[in-house]
């Protein structure tokens, strides 16, 4: 057969890798063309249409109030991965509890938060006042302690706050619970073995190994909070979209100023995203090479082997 | 440590170092261990032997309370392990008193479990320092003493991961052995190593034996198991079935089970044996 070929196809160089051409492949080059032609295209439309009005862009671009939105943005996606992470991380631990009513209350609390759309929430806590108009501390029957009008304490930035740490707190509970649970089993039983507290086993052992699992869907969920933070301008928080939505209004400039927002948003993503990355190298350095405890067959017990 | 500071510390001189009366351990309606009883004393090397689903895992793992168990009693010095009296009967111990008292037992795992975000000089000196309180520099002193014993002073600095099954397994020893405990437990530690790494683990345990450590061993190694162990016991189905000195217990085997388990080994014999090799 091999014969056949070489004298069907003579040859006259010897057989080497180095100097084989590669193939033409004409899929590829359409595949190019095609998306040259609609970047270009795209390019060309965004320039010369003037409802852009790219030059109202590069105005507000920086203007005071964007830059007050942008700021109120990037402290609640701050805040609430802060307490979503801090509430998941206790709700993850309550749902591995070996104690059933523990376990059963934070599945509950997890599968209530994550249920409910995250909107819905935000009205829902902003309207508390009306459910509960007051807040005492104290023993019932007694004079209270302390007591404060809901109304007062639930602002916009308060109702923020708690919606979107609430629905964080459910979701990082469930990526949490997953870290944990993809920690070899005998490495909790070798803490232990070692006298490790459950308390130090966990923090010193679990959750440093756990971080691999964790880290990569976490970086994910900060930039869907991110942009979820939009969200609030229905309760009239000044966030990044509300502030530009307040100009608009104004000005009817709506485009360029949902530009401004975007390329905001843009930046700000690509930005967590290197860090992100950056996390990952780092996390993920050393563990390519993954050991190879071969566990040695049990034909001594008469398994058919 | 000498012998008369070890045996000062031993509350009562026939105690044993581990007493199991017993137990009864039950995993869902499988009842893995029906009343199993045990002595080991001190500077005793008790090989227990049978076979796979015997229950012999399950042993050790309960001794060291990582599991809990459903009757018998163990007791370490002959203090009652993972419970107290209580208004006339029994309760469980809190979390932290059970802590404090496996704090006393080393154990040697069948898949090394050496931790893999910790060098191999952490993996040996932190328990020491924050679970026995000790500073580091005595903690690390220990530490590169114990990897100089096990042959490995090069790889203090290494991560678990880059280190041979046959190296993990013998690093896994040293982290058990480094806080001094009163016995040390071994679940097959070299069913999971190439076979021509099993040498150089067992001379570690040979070793260890000959310092007068007290040790269980759970174990498919015969060789070891006659020539180190000083008792042999052998289990099967929950249940220990047979007992007697290492030289007894392979050249006059009473039950009928014991003498059909040991001539399915007989003609697994290396020669020269791997202790021999490595000891030459
Ligand atoms: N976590 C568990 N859940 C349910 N059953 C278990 C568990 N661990 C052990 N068993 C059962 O208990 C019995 C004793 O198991 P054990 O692991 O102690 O045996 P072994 O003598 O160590 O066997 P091997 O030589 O295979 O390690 C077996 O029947 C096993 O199926
Ligand atoms: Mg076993």
């Amino acid at each position: 057969m091999a014969v056949d070929t070489a004298l069907a196809n003579p040859t006259t160089a010897r057989p080497d890798a180095a100097i084989a051409r590669p193939r033409f492949r004409p899929g590829r080059l359409a595949a190019v063309v095609v998306l040259v032609a609609a970047t270009v295209l795209v390019l060309v439309w965004a320039a010369t249409n003037p409802r852009f009005e790219w030059g109202v862009v590069g105005d507000l671009m920086f203007d005071p109030s964007v830059m007050a939105g942008l700021g109120m943005t990037l402290l609640l996606t701050v805040v609430c991965m802060a307490l979503g992470t801090a509430l998941g991380t206790a709700a993850a631990a309550g749902q591995l509890s070996d104690f059933g009513p523990v376990r059963w209350s934070c599945q509950i609390y997890v599968g209530l938060l994550r249920g409910v759309p995250p909107l819905v929430q935000l009205i829902f806590w902003f309207n508390l006042a009306y459910l509960v108009p007051r807040l005492s501390i104290g023993l019932p029957g007694a004079d209270p302690v302390a007591s404060w009008s809901v109304n007062e304490l639930i602002t916009p930035l308060t109702a923020a706050i708690i919606g979107l740490s609430l629905h964080e707190s459910a979701y990082m509970a469930e990526i949490i619970r997953a870290g944990i649970m993809s920690v070899d089993s005998g490495q909790r039983d070798a803490a232990r073995a070692m006298g490790y507290s459950r308390h130090q086993t966990f923090w010193k052992i679990v959750v440093p190994q756990a971080m691999r699992v964790i880290v990569p869907p976490s970086g994910s969920q900060f930039i869907a909070l991110l942009k979820g933070t939009s969200l609030v301008s229905v309760i009239t928080l000044t966030d990044l979209l509300y502030s530009v939505q307040i100009i608009y209004g104004r000005t009817y400039q709506v485009v360029p100023l949902l530009l401004v927002a975007v390329i905001w948003y843009l930046i700000v993503v690509t930005l967590l995203t290197l860090v992100q990355r950056r996390i990952e190298r780092r996390l993920g350095r050393g563990y390519d090479r993954t050991t190879s405890a071969r566990v040695r067959a049990r034909s001594l017990e008469g398994d058919p082997a | 440590m000498t012998q008369a500071a070890t045996q000062a510390s031993t509350p009562a001189p026939a105690e044993p170092v581990v007493r199991v009366e017993g137990l009864r351990k039950r995993y869902g309606d499988k009842l893995a261990l029906d009343g199993v009883d045990l002595e080991v004393h001190e500077q005793e090397v008790v090989a227990v032997l049978g076979p796979s689903g015997s229950g012999k895992s399950t042993l050790v793992r309960c001794i060291h309370q990582l599991e809990t168990i459903e009757g018998g009693a163990i007791h370490l010095d002959g203090e009652l392990l993972g419970y107290e009296a209580h208004r006339g009967g029994y309760r469980t111990l809190s979390e932290n008193r059970v802590c404090v008292q496996r704090r006393r037992m080393g154990m040697v795992f069948q898949q090394f479990n050496l931790f893999p975000h910790w060098t191999v000089l952490k993996n040996i000196a932190e328990p020491a320092m924050s679970v026995h309180g000790q500073s580091r520099r005595q903690a690390e002193e220990r530490a590169r003493d114990l990897l100089d014993r096990v042959g490995l002073a090069d790889k203090a600095d290494v991560h678990p991961r880059h280190l041979s099954g046959g190296q993990q397994q013998r690093v896994a020893i040293a982290r058990a052995v480094a806080t001094r405990p009163r016995v040390v437990l071994f679940d097959e530690p070299t069913s999971a190593l190439d076979p021509e790494l099993v040498g150089e683990v067992l001379k570690v345990m040979k070793d260890l034996a000959e310092t007068g450590m007290t040790m269980v061993v759970v174990t498919h190694e015969m060789e070891f198991a006659r020539d180190v162990a000083t008792r042999c016991v052998f289990m099967a189905d929950g249940k220990v079935v047979e007992e007697a000195p290492s030289d007894q217990f392979f050249s006059a085997p009473r039950s009928e089970r014991l003498r059909s388990f040991l001539s399915r080994y007989s003609g697994e014999r290396r020669s020269p044996t791997d202790l021999e090799k490595v000891s030459s």
